[in-house]
């Protein structure tokens, strides 16, 4: 207890010297910093701030030491993430490799392999994309038919992935090829790490629904992959494959936070809720209630719901404590109620602001309100992607329930 | 308020699930039930209870008890809702203690070293409508001398037919509707002009009516303030709200796990019934459901003991989610279980009935979503 304490008070410390004043405004969304060979920075503050948290191994607290993770406990992680938000500092790096591919390099990664690629995500150096969907293969993702042959040194890879998120901006990808076409399909499987930045790799924006284009198509064409790229054995990338698809669960699970519960209650402090005190600016209220029975109930059913989400997903970190045992199967139940609730929120906003959340562009709305309807729009992908809404019902039933096949 | 037990509770519950599964699994249930024992529960199991020490986990050492807190006492219950045992702990052990607690202490010695030594049964006597009110109260009690004159009706006083001591919530002034005026007494169920008339719920457990025609009741048994129970009356609502889901959250689990073996078992069309997509995303939805319930009830039933200032609201919380839950459970266990589920031979029915009149104790999900925005501002 008296070195967590020491450790608060160093972390303080070390937080105001370090984390420029810049950096504790709130973010626009232009504002994340994803890292990367040609990284944008939105303030030179930015910059600054990455370098440091970098440098300490603090953009990866719980990461082991030796390959530049911050190497803190579960309990200083708490204490780090509490100081941050206590100052309301900017996430100094944002990434996929902080949130997917790190954690599976490290279980699964040789040596070599995670003293090459996991200090260069820390610093956000390389910026990651994941190449797992294909046109052929959504739910079914198994079934994917990208190929990568064994030419000698190197495998050469064909086919095509969808779905990359900003792939257009990433170095490399990280990908799930076929190398047994012979074998049964989740055995035929491997997983490579592809640089991107070569005449054989080439990507093209999907235009999305929201107007917005964060998805890529991603074509391979003879690019080449050194030998040493293959994550794990040959033919075993299933297993790296299932592993990573439960950290990203868990990251978009992470989106059904927020509302009147996860904030937590200081002494005399009253709670109140993002959700009707935005309905309330649209419908208006009687009496300190909002207007809108109806929309009042629905906002009150969604608020307990995402109250008792956040407290089921602490109870889960606080039981992975002690085990120690890192995402489960379990985790497509907080990837399915998530996605689903963050749905429900952007839903519940258009019905609070009627006509003022249809704005597509131009005068008339604001900036806030056209904003919303985009991001409305996007929500639509978050029971989709990262496995759909059935497919982690689906696991729950086999792999929770053990329900029969 | 913590997310995980700590080693006193899990004791606690431990020896609760070891009791239900040895002494009152739902044969036991039946067995009350079609006998012609009148209140509903077994005498001899209850004692049994009182001698482990179960109606003491709320009273202070000073009174007796062992001082377990609400966690200890929602964690028996939990493992009890499990075989739904009937008994008056509920009502004697969590709401009755917790009234008396705000009493004088010559009552507080008398009553609760009872309640400890020899399994005195409490009551509570609040609500007046089909609906939980705590405000809708005309019952009215004048004061005389030292004395107080009630006159009025109560309804669902749960396991009041054949409580021991009734407490009952008042107007010493004030009209219908308003906090101001409103007192507890603690009345002897056999006091003059105190008509109890019990009745049998669908889940076959005990609640009662009342008639008081100018019951005199002497001021020493005032429980608090007169005319300023309001605020007594709401936090030992809070703390059977959070007690009582703790209870239905054991009733839902069981109810699940039956299903959830049913579903392994039971063959149609030539495969197990719970290979079937239709019937595994219904599963696969109410587990993820009954995950959310359990750290509602987990925060909620520690909150008081370790001094949270948000125990009305995660009271609410957990009211009105565990009451969602388990009303969905119940349904669609039966559901699952087809034409057997509605026979009486099986249990699964037994979980639908106790289901409907627990989502009533002390606010439905209505009631307490309604309360839950008032709190948060809304």
């Amino acid at each position: 207890m008296e070195n967590l304490d020491q450790f608060r008070k160093e972390t303080k410390e070390w937080l105001e010297e370090n984390c420029p004043p810049e950096m504790r405004k709130p973010m626009g969304p232009g504002d994340v910093v994803w890292g990367g060979r040609n990284c944008k920075f939105p303030h030179p503050d930015a910059k600054l701030w990455l370098e440091r948290m970098g440098e300490k191994g603090w953009t990866c607290p719980t990461w082991p030491k030796e390959y530049g993770g911050g190497g803190l406990s579960f309990d200083e992680n708490k204490i780090l993430q509490e100081e941050l938000m206590a100052i309301k500092a900017r996430p100094a790096l944002s990434s996929f490799g902080i949130w997917m591919l790190g954690p599976a390099l490290l279980e699964f990664a040789s040596e070599e392999q995670k003293k090459k690629y996991i200090p260069e995500i820390v610093k956000g150096e390389i910026r990651w994309c994941q190449g797992y969907s294909e046109p052929g293969s959504g739910s079914d993702l198994a079934s994917l038919k990208t190929k990568a042959e064994d030419n000698g040194d190197h495998f050469v890879v064909n086919g095509q992935k969808v779905w990359t998120s900003y792939a257009d901006d990433c170095d490399m990808i990280f990908t799930l090829v076929r190398t047994g076409p012979q074998e049964p399909k989740h055995d035929g499987i491997s997983f490579l790490l592809i640089d991107m930045d070569q005449p054989g790799v080439t990507t093209k924006p999907i235009k999305l629904i929201s107007g917005k284009s964060p998805f890529c198509e991603t074509f391979f064409d003879n690019a080449i992959v050194p030998k040493e790229n293959l994550v794990s054995e040959l033919n075993k990338g299933w297993n790296v494959a299932k592993r990573l698809l439960q950290h990203e669960r868990n990251m978009i699970a992470g989106m059904g936070l927020g509302g009147a519960g996860s904030a937590k209650k200081k002494k005399d402090q009253i709670i109140s809720s993002g959700m009707a005190t935005m309905a309330k600016t649209y419908v208006g209220e009687d009496e300190g209630k909002l207007a809108n029975p109806g929309l009042r109930q629905k906002i009150a059913s969604f608020d307990i719901n995402s109250h008792a989400f956040s407290l089921t997903m602490k109870r889960a970190s606080e039981e992975s404590k002690s085990s120690n045992s890192g995402p489960s199967p379990a985790s497509s139940m907080f990837k399915y109620y998530g996605s689903e609730s963050n749905k429900l929120r952007y839903e519940l906003m258009l019905e609070a602001m009627g006509t003022k959340a249809l704005g597509w562009e131009g005068e008339g709305f604001g900036p806030a309100e056209l904003a919303i309807t985009r991001e409305w729009l996007r929500t639509k992908a978050n029971s989709i992607e990262g496995g759909t809404s059935e497919v982690q019902l689906n696991i729950i039933a086999k792999r929770v329930l053990d329900l029969p096949q | 308020m913590s997310l995980v037990l700590n080693e006193e509770q899990v004791f606690l519950k431990d020896s609760a699930k070891k009791f239900a599964s040895e002494k009152t699994p739902t044969t036991h249930f039946r067995k009350v039930r079609d006998s012609e024992i009148e209140n509903c529960y077994d005498d001899k199991i209850w004692q049994e209870m009182v001698s482990l020490g179960w109606t003491g986990i709320l009273v202070p050492e000073e009174f007796g008890g062992s001082n377990f807190g609400v966690a200890g006492i929602s964690s028996i219950l939990e493992e009890l809702g499990r075989t739904l045992t009937p008994s008056p702990l509920f009502s004697t052990a969590v709401v009755g203690v917790s009234l008396i607690k705000h009493a004088s202490d010559d009552v507080k010695k008398e009553i609760l070293s009872q309640v400890v030594q020899e399994g005195l049964r409490l009551s509570f006597a609040i609500e007046e409508s089909n609906h939980h009110d705590p405000l809708r109260i005309s019952c009215e009690a004048k004061k005389e001398g030292n004395n107080f004159i009630i006159s009025g009706e109560k309804s669902f006083v749960i396991d009041g037919g054949f409580a021991d001591k009734v407490i009952i919530a008042c107007r010493t002034s004030g009209e219908e509707g308003v906090k101001d005026g409103l007192s507890l007494f603690v009345l002897d169920a056999d006091a003059k002009g105190l008509n109890i008339m019990p009745t049998k719920m669908v889940d076959s457990r005990n609640a009662a009516n009342m008639k008081l025609d100018n019951v005199e009741v002497s001021s020493d048994m005032l429980i608090g303030k007169e005319g300023n129970a309001y605020e007594i009356i709401e936090s030992v609502l809070d703390i059977s709200r959070a007690a009582i889901s703790a209870e239905m959250l054991g009733s839902a689990l069981q109810a699940y796990e039956i299903t959830l073996d049913y579903l392994k078992e039971r063959e149609q069309f030539g495969s197990k019934i719970g290979s079937f997509q239709a019937l595994q995303h219904r599963a696969a939805v109410m587990f993820s459901e009954l995950e959310l319930c359990k750290s509602c009830v987990i925060e909620s039933i520690t909150s008081f003991d370790e001094g949270g200032n948000d125990s009305e609201r995660l009271a609410s919380l957990s009211k009105a989610k565990v009451g969602e839950v388990f009303h969905l459970i119940s349904n669609e266990s039966v559901q699952m279980h087809g034409g057997i589920g509605v026979t009486d031979e099986y249990d699964i029915g037994l979980y639908l009935k106790r289901a409907r009149v627990a989502e009533q104790i002390f606010g439905d999900s209505n009631f307490h979503k309604n309360r839950y925005a008032e709190l948060t501002g809304y």
